[in-house]
């Protein structure tokens, strides 16, 4: 149970950083309102409802990547980072406590720009929200292993889209396929199965990424 | 504590530590000397696990959570006051009564009345007495401090002699230091790097 007060510790810091700092989500929050008002009029008129959503998605994935590559800035700040691998706690608390501090901001992006996406394009279906809730998770899960090695290079701005974005791949097939297939069970399986594997697999190498 | 034979540490082609021989035991008090990029802080962060050698063994006989680690940087959150800081690794290091305990060593160092405000607003010197609070916070078995008077005004180099005289004897300390008379009466053992 002390695993998960340090997970609680750690993600209540990250969220007291951002209540004191607003760095990262009104960034998250701007971006993201305003490409979906760029892709309003990029979209010419009587385009088809799938190009939207696919418009979304791009939306969202740009959004969380903009979350993620400020994820660890606090920590890398005069090496920070230290302080919290040199604690007992497992390290693997320190990814958890920053996957659910992403998570957090990712949800509150998405409380705003999902019905700003209802309202320049069409109503949000139920397997879309589900889609975006289970595409959050795999996120935040393989996005903040990535910006924690991203932050440890120099060339971390080119690094984290390079190794996230490949990654991300699958979380879109599998969100695109739930928001507009008339069978979304099975896209929404595959985001499980995505989230449930990489989850594990980021959890047990984290510690690998933090120490030398 | 401590036990490493031949240690080498190699950034790129540059080797740091040239087969670092060292022993300490529970109470000992290794002082550690050198002049600028001789490796002292490269030996200290291999102890605490921060780094790994390139070559040589090194044993440290203690958790993670009994070592206290005094580096260059304060590491403390900028944006977060002075007690949030030591609370949030009071948490981590479990500590016993955290509230009483931070109270107790900031007020000790001199910190009290600035508790609420950031770690960034902070000086120098301020920052200093504020990682020493963290280094203590837990009161570890192994100290492993980086030239920990860097900064202190006099009347913190008297809080920090005042730990460290309550402590020498009754927690293994590696000390890195450019001021070894300040540290000489504490030590048992020397170590000189080149
Ligand atoms: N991460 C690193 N990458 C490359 N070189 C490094 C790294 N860390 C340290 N070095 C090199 O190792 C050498 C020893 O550095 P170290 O910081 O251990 O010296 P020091 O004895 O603590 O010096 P000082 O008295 O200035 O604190 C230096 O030449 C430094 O450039
Ligand atoms: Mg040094």
């Amino acid at each position: 149970m002390t695993y998960f007060a340090d997970v609680g510790a750690l993600a209540r810091k990250d969220l007291l950083l951002e209540l004191r700092a607003r760095d990262t989500l009104p960034a998250m929050l701007l971006f993201v309102v305003s490409t979906l008002v760029v892709f309003h009029f990029v979209l010419p008129v009587g385009s088809s409802d799938l190009a939207a959503t696919g418009l979304l998605w791009v939306a969202l994935l740009f959004t969380a990547l903009l979350g993620l590559s400020r994820s660890f800035a606090a920590e890398r700040e005069q090496g920070v980072i230290d302080g919290l691998v040199l604690a007992p706690s497992d390290r693997s608390a320190i990814w958890l406590g920053k996957a659910l501090s992403i998570l957090a901001f990712l949800g509150l992006a998405e409380v705003i720009a999902l019905p700003a996406y209802a309202l320049f394009f069409k109503p949000v279906s139920a397997a879309l929200v589900g889609g975006v809730v289970l595409a959050d998770l795999g996120i935040a899960a393989v996005g903040t292993l990535l910006a924690a090695m991203a932050t440890a290079s120099r060339a971390r701005e080119l690094l984290l889209p390079l190794l996230f974005l490949p990654l991300a791949i699958p979380i879109v097939i599998g969100g695109v396929g739930a928001s507009v297939s008339a069978d979304p069970g099975r896209y929404l399986g595959l985001l499980g199965l995505y989230d449930a594997l990489f989850a594990i697999i980021c959890w047990a190498s984290f510690e690998y990424v933090v120490t030398e | 504590m401590i036990r490493a034979r031949a240690l080498e540490k190699r950034y790129g082609d540059t080797r740091i530590l040239r087969g670092v021989t060292l022993d300490v035991g529970s109470d000992d008090f290794l002082l550690v000397t050198g002049p600028n990029g001789s490796g002292k802080t490269t030996l200290l962060r291999l102890c605490a696990g921060l780094a790994a050698p390139t070559r040589g063994e090194l044993e440290v006989g203690v958790e993670r959570g009994r070592l206290g680690y005094l580096g260059h940087e304060p590491l403390v959150y900028r944006e977060l006051t002075a007690l949030e800081n030591l609370d949030l690794y009071g948490r981590l290091y479990r500590v016993p009564d955290r509230r009483e305990r931070t109270g107790m060593l900031l007020e000790r160092f001199g910190l009290w009345d600035v508790r609420h405000a950031r770690a960034g607003s902070f000086s120098r010197g301020m920052l200093q007495r504020l990682a020493l609070c963290r280094t203590l916070l837990h009161e570890p078995s192994l100290l492993l401090l980086d030239e920990p008077y860097s900064g202190l005004d006099d009347e913190g180099e008297q809080l920090l002699d005042r730990e460290l005289t309550e402590r020498a004897g009754r927690a293994s300390f590696v000390v890195a230091t450019h001021e070894p008379e300040r540290l000489e009466h504490f030590a048992s053992a020397r170590l000189a790097l080149v």
